[in-house]
């Protein structure tokens, strides 16, 4: 990445005379420049195709129906949810951030909380999409909402899917919630300081007229501490609901009750995995080294060990618990899932999650951005790899040899794959762009220069 | 929480009082908002704060681009009401959850699934908690807006150009002129012995806040509207009409094929459905074995079985076979009569029930084959007819085991073969 300082505009210090300033100063001049590095328009543009060639293929899965996809008996959940629960995990980092990290005092999180929490909005759009789309007739969603009917039905609150609209529909809102409030006094700093008057309109209608009354400091903090007080236990129930759509269904390699804590924890991982990636060249790119520091990957790095240990852990529990239950259809589950046609997914899955992050351990590993970049995008790899594991082993043969099955995916399931992801980047690239990137007044708020006497 | 408290938390908002009529101006004569000061750092905010609060005065701020620490008790700000506001959503939240999985599920519209309970506290979980956090959140982040009077387009600091640095590095003080104790000389002196960076007269915001009258119409026009589709769909409510209701999305409603009983052009009769051709007999259909396929023989029932069918093992294993799957629910497995559908009936005691026949009872027994044959085919009164899931073979055979039934009730040893009687006690 050596190449890129010559836009010296990004890495010149930051103006400004003071310590505050110089924290404003850093992350505004990212919106506020006319023209962001070349390598953003390069990002967008492939984003933005990735994005159309997603509309085209949802467009024609709405006229042909989801028969362009590979999913058919026996695994008729397919990549649809396989992706689903995928995105759903990433969208787990940014309010853990925010709302755990917040409440343990952990200041380092004031660096990365922002995006974090932006990439766990654009995450759980992404996820939305898949359960939307995969229903067959998407024009029926609302079925799933608790409105009044001439047939007079009502949705059945006792599956877990219904559980799941809930659940995820809730988290989308909340973490929406808490990442505009956080935005608003940044939104302020950049109406303050813009020069035209569409940018003012646009940013002071956005900041809803925030002027930074102490009195109004007060209550904002409490609300503050509030939705990270709400927020808290609801990252965490997201993931159990999501892994109860398998525990509470009696299929072996489904049907077991280590499966919340293990997605939760198996979101973190991911989610951290996937702050890393877009924050390690967003700091490079935008010449936030010195608010994104190389201590916040380092503490990010551990948390991923961390959680790919304890995803590991699940692993061999799981298969421990399959032999120890004395289950013949759970053992042969689990036998088919790691040396069954399926052999070649599953060890994917264990080296990319289990055996790579293993070398966090090491320091040295903890300060290359390199070596950190290529991890984590294995680990998001793993992490796609372990859904599908989970669903497609597990259906493909289940209690009936005579209907047993092999999945194969058409393009279009790599399409809309793809194209999921060139949503994600899309948001996330306009984001970086328009919206202050790093949480300025928290920064402030933790500086040293705030608390100047002590 | 007291009512008090929150009175006195809006009071020190409201900046929005006119001005007295003896009320203090700017150095050119405007109207004045307050006394502006300017600090460089938190701490020089928070000891002007403690100055100004001890010299008692009421309708100030101070401004800040982040939470100074301490600045609550520098300033005193009473607590706010928001927590309270937050639990009260909570618990609301949790009654709408709980409530409306109780009366949906449990009550209006009950369904059995896997033979769980209607409401369950377990199985309501997830949902309640969820619209509890969502209830909750939605209350802090909107009560929060509203006990701090945002969105608010519109202010006198705007109009001071220093100000704009409050969300970037400097602090303030804004001692406002509708405060009681404001004095035009020993407020600005109170101001100097905090030692401000700079001090500055706010003039009154002169903004009219509400919107242009173009917003009012179009607001009022578009909402007029949007009840034109409401009001249509109240008015033509339990109406009848001759016209196909609307498919918005088609589904697979209407499909390309012709239905019994309807029109078909391509025809000259222009029947979809097409009469048999006149002289001509469907393969299979002859049945000219009347004895085999109807029972018969000449006018008067069967007393044998068909030359096609023979009596043997096979055909009673067969029979047997089909009798449990058939007749038994109402006829029962010795042929009685007291099947799970008879025992269901009496327990309800409806009166009008007739029960089926016990297939054991002389006149019955009596009844040739072609008889029992053809109540199997056609049914009877009250049984209904079996002959389109039944094959003519296998009603053979049932017959034939519903006369080995009937032998069974008045049977004895010797009616068992010599080689099996060891087995019998
Ligand atoms: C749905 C219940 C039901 C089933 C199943 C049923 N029956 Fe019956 N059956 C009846 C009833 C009721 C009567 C008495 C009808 C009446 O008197 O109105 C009856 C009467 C009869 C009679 C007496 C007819 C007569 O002449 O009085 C025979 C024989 C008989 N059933 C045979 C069978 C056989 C063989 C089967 C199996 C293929 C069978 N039934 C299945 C309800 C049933």
């Amino acid at each position: 990445m050596a190449q890129i300082t010559h836009y010296s505009q990004w890495q010149d210090a930051p103006a400004g005379d003071n310590e505050f300033a110089k924290i404003t100063d850093a992350v505004v001049r990212v919106v506020e420049t006319p023209r962001p590095p070349p390598a953003w328009y390069m990002a967008f543009a492939l984003a933005l195709s990735w994005l159309g060639i997603l509309q085209l293929c949802i467009g024609f899965l709405f006229w042909e129906g989801i028969g362009i996809w590979g999913n058919m008996h026996p695994v008729a959940w397919g990549w649809p949810i396989v992706n689903f629960v995928f995105w759903v995990g990433i969208g787990h980092a940014g309010t853990l951030i925010s709302a755990v990290l917040f409440l343990f005092r952990q200041n380092w999180r004031t660096a990365i909380n922002r995006s974090a929490e932006a990439m766990t909005i654009f995450a759980v759009i992404c996820a939305l999409l898949f359960p939307g789309i995969h229903i067959g007739r998407p024009w029926l969603p609302y079925w799933m909402f608790p409105l009044p009917n001439q047939m007079d039905l009502w949705p059945q609150f006792r599956s877990p899917l219904a559980w799941d609209v809930f659940a995820v529909g809730t988290y989308f809102t909340v973490s929406l919630l808490f990442w505009y409030m956080g935005m608003i006094p940044d939104l302020a700093t950049i109406r303050n300081r813009a020069k035209s008057t569409l940018r003012r309109f646009i940013y002071g209608a956005l900041a809803m007229g925030w002027r930074g009354s102490s009195r109004q400091w007060h209550r904002y903090e409490r609300a503050y501490l509030i939705l990270a007080a709400l927020a808290t236990p609801l990252v965490l129930s997201v993931h159990s609901v999501v892994s109860f759509d398998f525990a509470t269904a009696q299929l072996p390699g489904w049907h077991t009750t280590i499966f919340p804590p293990y997605f939760v924890a198996g979101a973190i991982f991911s989610g951290f995995a996937m702050v890393v990636t877009l924050l390690i060249p967003a700091r490079q790119f935008f010449g936030l080294k010195g608010l994104i520091e190389m201590k916040h990957l380092d503490m990010m790095c551990r948390i991923i060990l961390a959680t790919g240990t304890i995803v590991g852990y699940a692993y061999a529990m799981e298969f421990f618990v399959a032999w120890y239950s004395g289950s013949h259809y759970e053992g042969f589950a689990f036998i088919n899932r790691a040396f069954g046609p399926y052999a070649w997914a599953y060890w994917t899955m264990v080296s990319c999650n289990v055996i790579f992050p293993q070398m966090f351990w090491f320091k040295k590993i903890r300060g290359n951005l390199w070596a950190m970049m290529l991890i984590c995008i294995v680990v998001n790899v793993g992490m796609w790899f372990e859904r599908f594991v989970i669903i497609a082993t597990s259906l493909h043969r289940d209690f009936l040899p005579s209907s047993w099955g092999y999945f194969i995916p058409t393009p279009f399931d790599f399409l809309v794959l793809m194209g999921s992801f060139g949503l994600f980047f899309t948001l996330f690239l306009l984001f970086c762009r328009f919206l202050p990137i790093v949480a300025i007044a928290e920064i402030k708020s933790v500086h040293p220069a705030a608390h100047g006497d002590h | 929480m007291s009512d008090e408290e929150s009175k006195s938390e809006s009071a020190m908002d409201n900046t929005e009082d006119k001005p007295k009529s003896d009320a203090p101006t700017t150095a050119n004569g405007e109207p004045l908002h307050g006394v502006l000061a300017e600090y460089h750092t938190p701490k020089e905010l928070l000891a002007a704060a403690e100055k100004i609060r001890d010299a008692g005065y009421t309708v100030w701020d101070t401004y800040s681009p982040f939470p100074v620490h301490g600045i609550e008790k520098a300033q005193g700000i009473p607590w706010t009401i928001l927590p309270w506001l937050v639990f009260g959503a909570g618990c609301t939240g949790l009654t709408v959850g709980l409530g409306m999985q109780l009366w949906t599920n449990g009550v209006d519209y009950k369904y059995l699934i896997s033979g769980k309970p209607f409401f369950s506290i377990a199985a309501n979980i997830p949902i309640t908690f969820e619209i509890t956090v969502l209830f909750s959140a939605l209350t802090a982040f909107g009560g929060m807006l509203a006990l701090n009077r945002l969105p608010k387009p519109s202010h006198a600091l705007d109009h001071v150009e220093r100000f704009n640095r409050v969300t970037d590095d400097r602090f303030f003080a804004l001692i406002e002129a509708t405060d009681p104790k404001f004095d035009d000389t020993a407020t600005r002196t109170l101001i100097a012995e905090t030692s401000p960076h700079h001090v500055e007269d706010v003039p009154a915001d002169t903004r009219s806040e509400n919107l242009p009258k173009f917003f009012t119409y179009v607001a009022a026009f578009l909402a007029l509207t949007a009840l034109i589709p409401l009001g249509y769909a109240y008015s033509v409510r339990g109406t009848t009409s001759t016209q196909p209701r609307i498919h918005i999305v088609p589904d697979m409603d209407f499909q390309q094929k012709f239905k019994p009983q309807r029109g078909n052009p391509f025809f000259e009769d222009g029947r979809a459905m097409r009469p048999q051709i006149e002289g001509t007999v469907a393969s299979g259909d002859l049945q000219d074995d009347s004895h085999f396929y109807r029972g018969k023989v000449g006018k008067a029932w069967a007393r044998t079985f068909p030359s096609r069918f023979t009596p043997n093992e096979a055909a009673m294993q067969r029979g047997r076979e089909r009798y449990d799957i058939f007749c038994v629910p109402c006829h029962s497995v010795t042929g009685n009569g007291s099947g799970i559908v008879a025992q269901h009936a009496l327990e309800l005691a409806e009166g009008t029930w007739i029960p089926p026949t016990n297939l054991t009872l002389a006149n019955i027994k009596q009844q040739p084959v072609g008889e029992l044959y053809n109540t199997i085919t056609h049914g009877i009164r009250n049984m209904p007819a079996y002959g389109s899931q039944i094959d003519p073979e296998d009603r053979w055979a049932i017959v034939l085991y519903v006369r080995a039934l009937q032998r069974a009730q008045a049977g004895n040893v010797s009616h068992v073969p010599a080689a099996k009687r060891a087995g019998l006690k």
